[in-house]
């Protein structure tokens, strides 16, 4: 005796938002029962396990029948198989194309290539997620990536409108089609403090400010690759730590603005010339396609960790960092200062927010 | 050359990949009707085609435009090889030839394939210029209006009722051909559709003849049935109801709204039931049996037919009324006896029409199939069905009745045995709406007649009651006799006055056969029938007294016939009428009352079944007014008298009334256990687990007792198919084929949870065994939320100041039962009473609610808001206004709508209902019926998830066309929707499955009642938008 056949389908189709986390957790049916029963629905509505288990499988069905809608997202809006009103439409595009951050950590700037996705299963085991969110997950970067790649105009807006992702997912897809594009390297152990939250703000900074459609935004192309002028004049900032005298005058401008308003006076003097040295190298290698995938890392090595080791605040990181790229604008000789600007607007910002007291 | 058909094609969109090697699709479209085909261009590489094509005109007769649905092709263009078919769309034209329905298809249709499903989207355009043929001789009957709804559509008026029309065609089954061995899947599967297509239109076509022959207009309550008689054939046949019908132009002046009528329910109880003083007694009315089975030409074995419940005298009926109704009864029996059938398939009256109520009257017969020799003359099938109706007909007399109300007919077959079914209820009917009828005779009639109870009268003479039953005094008016209990298969009058509220009751049986074949079968089989009904009839009588009520509603039995076992479900939905006696308890009596431990079994049963009741009427909120029992003068003086039913007659009644009962004074229902069979039966009847709280369910259109609908509605189609071991007892299987049913129940209320309070409608289930082994239940219904709190209060307002609110909310109610209270004499004609029969025109449109005028308020700022959006974004859409109407979370899509775009217009939200209304909205159009018939098959079962992800996916996809071909109608909902076929066959081993579905329904378009309250109160800046959804197109 058996139940060979179980359907329900209803004229709005019916989903349950909790049945739906379990399924996009990637759970089994029976996994997902298990949950169920320990929550309690059972108690609250007169149910059998029974009754649950006929529900949670034909609530699999209904999410399964409405993936392929779901890769498409404009798709479920003027599709006829289902009448889903538009607020659960929104529920539904959003909830599946959220992420873990634990897992986005592991793949953020990979690239989205077949190798990484044969690579799940270990990135599963590591994180505790299941490898079919996983691999949704990772469905849902690359085909982001596919379909943004192609496209002309503001990566955040492109997302936006073709998925129908809300705002902020809309920004973290950018982050994450722009780390992947320029493949930074995020998984070193130097960075493994850094959250996704840190990274997806630089990749904010960097395509508001770096990225050619920052420049104009009748570009082609623009949001997802740097400026690649730009970088090349990045090198000409070199002078200021080649031209001694005006590392010199460059150090005693800031010094003096400094004086008595830090704590950490002494070390910033001392130090002053190496993380000088360190923020120009980093901006003059930037025309290097591999120093690119490196920028963090060396942000961290080259300015982070000495200021961390010399136990710097926030504050006095802000101070020192304004100081630092005002002073520079005030030196006879040097005349890059559009370049340094836009350069130094986003890595001040970018320091603060990867700098963790 | 009376008509020319014109269709254009504009895009396709979503269209399947079709070229692998380019991902893409080369589509063309060919648009077929009759022999005439036109073709578009070929649209190259495109998923989504802009054909935009001419306008292809069909100049044929309107014969075949009845008959033929428009056929659209679309095709992908191969230059090398055959063109691939990726699918169809088969259109009903048959709304457009008529005035008052749609003018005009348009919108975008799935595109079907029977293999492989819904494949993309066609935007079509298709008109109809209809030329006026004035041929008397002619084959058409355009312009004759169908509705599926059981009852006057909302927004007609009916002039005349003339009565039962039926008609049936049959053909070869073109999978049962010759050339099926040679033909695909898919031109088998498409022959069929379009055999039915066209089979279902010339039914359609033949009885709108009839109804023009009859006078008439319209057909209501059509039911279409498909016998897939296998080898013998296919058989197409239909029964409704003729009727003229006059459309109501004037918007607020339509009949009352079953939720604007029923708060006045609740507290018509009150004054109806306080001065009922006549107490009397009631004992159980036994089912009559007339068993008698006899062998007819060829082979048929007929099962005549149970009679249920009460009937009656007219003894003592009325006193000044007494000739009067006796002139008046027989005019119009002979009225109707003018008629060959007496038949209305209606389950709703128009005010006044329905006078009494007799009880159910049903017939089966069981039939050998052979082939239909003679397609053109289906002679034999229509013998067939004459001999049930003369049956019932000759039921209905001997109930004292001259009509059969609520009448519908079924077939059940399995190989070569099918099992004919009608069965209805019997019942006199009002002249008023018949043809001769005695128009000033009537009216004066009218009144003595009240409505809250008129109908349970029994209509027969008490001296010659065909059975025993017990009559009281009606417990309404005191005036007339009624049941003791009372079964019917319509819904509930609307003014009946009903005590709590109701609750869907259901008896469920197996019954083990022998396999066999031929004549043996089918007398086996008909042997087997009676015992089945009675048995049902039992259970449901047990299943009504554990509930504490008194009569069922919208009484359903259906019988399927398997190869080893016989299927009986019967639904109902059983309430506690007013006028009626309150039922007694149920007492279990032991047949070896000696035995100690045996004796304590049978009172822990008992006590269970006291308690049980005792709850149930705490549940369904049953505490009728106590009536003073022994009063002087009592007109029946009856010995308390005890009729017992279970199987053995040997004891006395005397011996039983010993036992006291716990449920007092009323008389009890015994149940004897002197086998085990009795014991199982009385777990049976305790093992129905209640609803879970908030919930209600019904069978019938409306719950007694509930008001307040909620927008909120979910129409619902649930299918189980259950395998069951070999080798199963009787007892056995219907353990399981109860517990099948009850699962089934629970898992809707458990899906349904976000709905509460809420109340599943219209629960009709369809039981099948589709192989041995195999038990297949159906169920389709809709869920609607109603709103607790006000419920609570319109009782308590009720209870409190009852005169004043019923003077706002239905003042015509007051009056009658004012009239009642002051006991009119019946000459006197009061003007107030006459208004009462006709429908009340602008009798709710002035009155004005006050409770909800800040509802109202804040609705019409909403709209407003809306209208701010509309203009902003510039885009004015003709359905915009029935996007307003949709019920979705109105603030939140809205919001959610103009801060995001999606890519292109939106699916219009189309509702779909098995009742004839939609809660809180007025249909202002009915634009023609929706009747459509789908084959899916696949050859890759396991791949498409199953046979439950098969099945799911097809149902999703019929429900998606329906909702797609109702749009283009103009229309946002479906109403009387229903599921009459889902034949479902599978062959896991060859990974197969086939499934055919058949739906109906009315396709409208309505309009919420806030927004029409809205023209009235603020019509300068509401017209516009009203005027635009009741135009539609």
């Amino acid at each position: 005796m058996s139940v060979e056949l179980d359907v329900f389908v209803g004229n709005t189709t019916i989903m349950d938002k909790e049945v739906y986390q379990l399924w996009l957790n990637g759970y089994t049916v029976n996994d997902a029962v298990k949950v169920r029963i320990e929550g309690g629905v059972m108690e609250e509505c007169e149910a059998s396990a029974e009754v649950l288990l006929s529900d949670t499988m034909d609530q699999y069905r209904t999410f399964q029948m409405c993936e392929r809608l779901l890769h498409h997202p404009a798709k479920l809006a003027n599709q006829l198989l289902f009448q889903i009103p538009p607020d659960r439409q929104a529920m539904l595009i959003e909830r599946y194309y959220a992420f873990d951050d634990l897992f986005v950590r592991e793949v953020l700037g990979k690239k989205l290539s077949k190798g990484t996705k044969k690579d799940l299963d270990d990135v599963s085991t590591k994180t505790g997620i299941t490898l079919k969110s996983c691999r949704r997950q990772f469905d849902n970067f690359k085909r982001v990536f596919k379909v943004v790649e192609e496209l002309k105009g503001p990566l955040v807006e492109n997302i936006r409108q073709h998925f129908l992702l809300p705002d902020q997912l809309a920004r973290d897809y950018a982050a994450i089609v722009f780390f992947a594009n320029n493949r930074f390297e995020t998984g070193k152990k130097k960075l493994q403090y850094l959250t996704f939250q840190d990274f997806a703000f630089c990749a904010g900074q960097l395509i508001n400010n770096w990225t050619l459609g920052a420049v104009d935004n009748m570009m082609e192309d623009m949001d997802v690759d740097l400026d690649k002028e730009f970088l090349q004049d990045l090198k000409d900032l070199k002078i200021l730590i080649t031209d001694k005298d005006l590392l010199d005058q460059h150090k005693s401008l800031v010094c003096t603005a400094l004086r008595g308003k830090t704590n950490v006076y002494n070390e910033m003097e001392a130090n002053f010339k190496n993380l000088s040295r360190g923020l120009v190298n980093i901006a003059a290698k930037l025309i290097n396609a591999k120093d690119v995938r490196d920028f963090f890392i060396d942000l961290v090595e080259k300015f982070i960790e000495p200021c961390r080791s010399d136990k710097w605040t926030s504050i006095d990181m802000n101070l020192y960092l304004t100081h630092y790229t005002n002073s520079a604008h005030i030196l006879d000789t040097f005349k890059h200062h559009a370049v340094w600007t836009r350069y130094m607007g986003v890595i001040k910002s970018c320091i603060l927010r990867l700098y963790h007291d | 050359m009376p008509g020319k058909l014109k269709a254009k094609i504009v895009a396709g969109r979503h269209l399947p990949v079709m070229d692998r090697a380019s991902d893409l699709t080369d589509a063309f479209v060919e648009v077929k009707f009759g022999n005439t085909t036109f073709k578009t261009d070929v649209y190259p590489k495109s998923l989504n085609p802009q054909w935009n094509s001419e306008w292809f005109k069909f100049e044929v007769d309107d014969e075949d435009l009845q008959d033929e649905p428009l056929q659209i092709t679309v095709l992908d263009h191969d230059t090398y090889s055959a063109n691939d078919a990726i699918g169809k769309v088969y259109i009903d034209i048959d709304p457009l030839l008529c005035s008052e329905a749609a003018t005009v298809i348009s919108g975008w249709l799935p595109i079907y394939d029977t293999i492989h499903g819904i494949r993309g989207e066609i935007n079509v355009l298709v008109k109809v210029d209809l030329f006026n043929d004035l041929n008397r001789f002619r084959q058409s009957s355009c312009g004759v209006k169908f509705f599926c709804t059981t009852s006057i559509p909302r927004c007609y008026r009916a002039i005349m009722v003339h009565g039962f029309v039926e008609e049936l065609v049959v053909n070869e089954d073109p999978e049962y051909q010759w050339i099926d061995r040679i033909r695909t899947p898919r031109a088998s599967n498409e022959a069929r559709q379009r055999l039915i297509f066209l089979m279902s239109g010339e039914l359609q076509r033949k009885i709108g003849l009839k109804v023009l022959e009859m006078g008439g207009n319209a057909v209501v309550g059509y039911l279409q049935c498909f016998d897939l008689e296998g080898e013998s054939g296919l058989v197409v046949r239909a029964i409704g109801t003729a009727c003229t019908l006059e459309k109501i132009s004037t918007f607020p002046a339509t009949a009352t709204h079953p939720s604007n009528s029923s708060p006045s329910k609740d507290m018509k109880d009150s004054p109806q039931a306080a001065p009922s003083t006549l107490g009397c007694r009631s004992t159980h009315s036994s089912p009559v049996h007339s068993a008698s089975s006899r062998l007819s030409q060829g082979f048929s074995v007929s099962v005549p037919t149970l009679l249920f419940a009460g009937m009656g005298s007219g003894g003592s009926a009325g006193k000044d009324a007494g000739p009067l109704k006796a002139l008046l009864k027989q005019q119009t029996q002979s009225a109707l006896e003018q008629r060959e059938y007496p038949f209305f398939t209606l389950t709703v009256f128009p005010p006044g029409f329905l006078l009494h109520v007799g009880g159910v009257v049903s017939a089966r017969s069981v039939k050998l199939l052979d082939r239909i020799h003679n397609p053109d003359e289906p002679e034999t099938r229509d013998a067939w069905w004459e001999e049930i109706r003369q049956e019932i007909k000759s039921h209905a007399k001997s109930l004292g009745c001259h009509a059969v109300v609520g009448y519908s007919e079924s077939t059940s077959i399995c190989e070569e045995v099918c099992i004919l079914s009608a069965s209805g209820t019997a019942a006199i009917l009002s002249s008023r709406f018949m043809q001769d009828g005695p128009l000033d005779t009537e009216l004066r009639f009218e009144e003595v007649v009240s409505p809250g109870c008129g109908f349970c009268h029994i209509p027969y003479d008490e001296l010659n009651i065909p059975f025993p039953a017990q009559l009281t005094y009606c417990y309404c008016c005191r005036r007339y006799k009624v049941p003791d209990v009372l079964f019917t298969t319509i819904d509930l009058p609307t003014e009946a006055s009903v005590t709590g509220k109701g609750c869907l009751i259901q008896a469920r049986l197996c019954r083990t056969k022998k396999k066999a074949q031929g004549e043996v079968n089918a007398m086996a089989i008909s042997n087997l029938l009676p015992f089945l009904e009675y048995e049902l009839h039992t259970q449901l009588m047990n299943k009504l007294k554990l509930r504490g009520m008194n009569a069922l509603f919208g009484l359903r039995i259906q019988i399927s016939v398997g190869e080893t076992m016989l299927l009986g479900l019967a639904s109902a939905t059983g309430v506690y009428l007013t006028a009626l006696p309150s039922p007694g308890g149920i007492q279990i009596v032991g047949k070896t009352p000696s035995d100690i431990t045996y004796e304590q079994h049978i009172s822990n049963m008992q006590k269970k079944i006291n308690d049980t009741i005792t709850k149930n009427k705490e549940l369904y909120e049953i505490n009728p007014p106590e009536v003073v029992e022994e009063i002087i003068g009592s007109p029946i003086p009856e010995p308390r008298q005890r009729s017992r039913l279970f199987r053995s007659h040997s004891e006395s009644s005397d011996d039983v009334s010993e036992i006291d009962l716990s449920h007092g004074k009323k008389d009890a229902f015994v149940l004897e256990i002197d086998d085990t069979d009795a014991v199982e039966d009385i777990h049976a009847l305790l093992t129905d687990s209640p609803t879970p709280a908030g919930f209600y369910s019904c069978n019938t259109e409306i719950m007694p007792g509930i008001q307040n609908w909620t927008s909120a509605i979910q129409m619902f189609t649930s299918v189980r198919v259950f395998r069951l071991n070999a080798n199963l007892t009787n007892q056995g299987l219907n353990k399981i084929f109860s517990d099948l049913c009850e699962n089934l129940l629970k898992s809707l209320y458990f899906k349904l949870r976000s709905m509460v309070p809420c109340c599943l409608c219209h629960l009709n289930f369809t039981v099948a065994i589709p192989e041995d082994e195999l038990i297949q239940v159906a169920v389709t219904a809709v869920a609607l939320s109603f709103d607790k709190v006000q419920t609570l209060e319109n009782g308590k307002q009720s209870g409190e100041k009852t005169p004043i609110k019923a003077i706002t909310e239905n003042d015509e109610q007051l009056q009658f039962n004012l009239e009642l209270n002051a006991e009119t004499s019946s000459s006197s004609i009061s003007p107030k009473g006459l208004s009462e029969v006709g429908s009340h025109p602008s009798a709710r449109a002035p009155s004005v609610d006050y409770s909800s005028f800040a509802d109202r308020c804040s609705s019409w700022i909403e709209q407003l808001k809306l209208k701010a959006h509309t203009i902003r974004r510039g885009s004015v859409k003709t359905t915009s206004s029935m996007e307003k109407a949709s019920p979705l979370p109105e603030g939140r899509s809205r919001s959610l709508r103009s801060n995001r775009s999606y890519s292109g217009s939106s699916v219009a939200v189309v509702k779909m209902t098995p009742l004839s209304f939609i809660p809180g909205a007025k249909i202002i159009k009915y634009l023609g019926i929706i009747n459509m018939f789908f084959i899916r098959e696949t050859s890759s079962l396991r791949e498409e998830g199953g046979v439950s992800g098969f099945l799911h996916t097809f149902i999703a996809e019929v429900f998606a066309m329906v909702r797609a071909h109702v749009a283009a109608l103009g229309g946002n909902a479906v109403v009387s929707y229903s599921m009459k076929e889902c034949v479902f066959m599978e062959n896991p081993n060859k990974n197969q499955a086939q499934c055919l579905i058949n739906v109906s329904g009315d396709a409208v378009i309505f309009v919420r009642e806030s927004e029409l309250e809205l023209t009235s109160v603020q019509p300068q800046s509401a017209t516009t938008q009203t005027s635009n959804g009741g135009e539609g197109t």
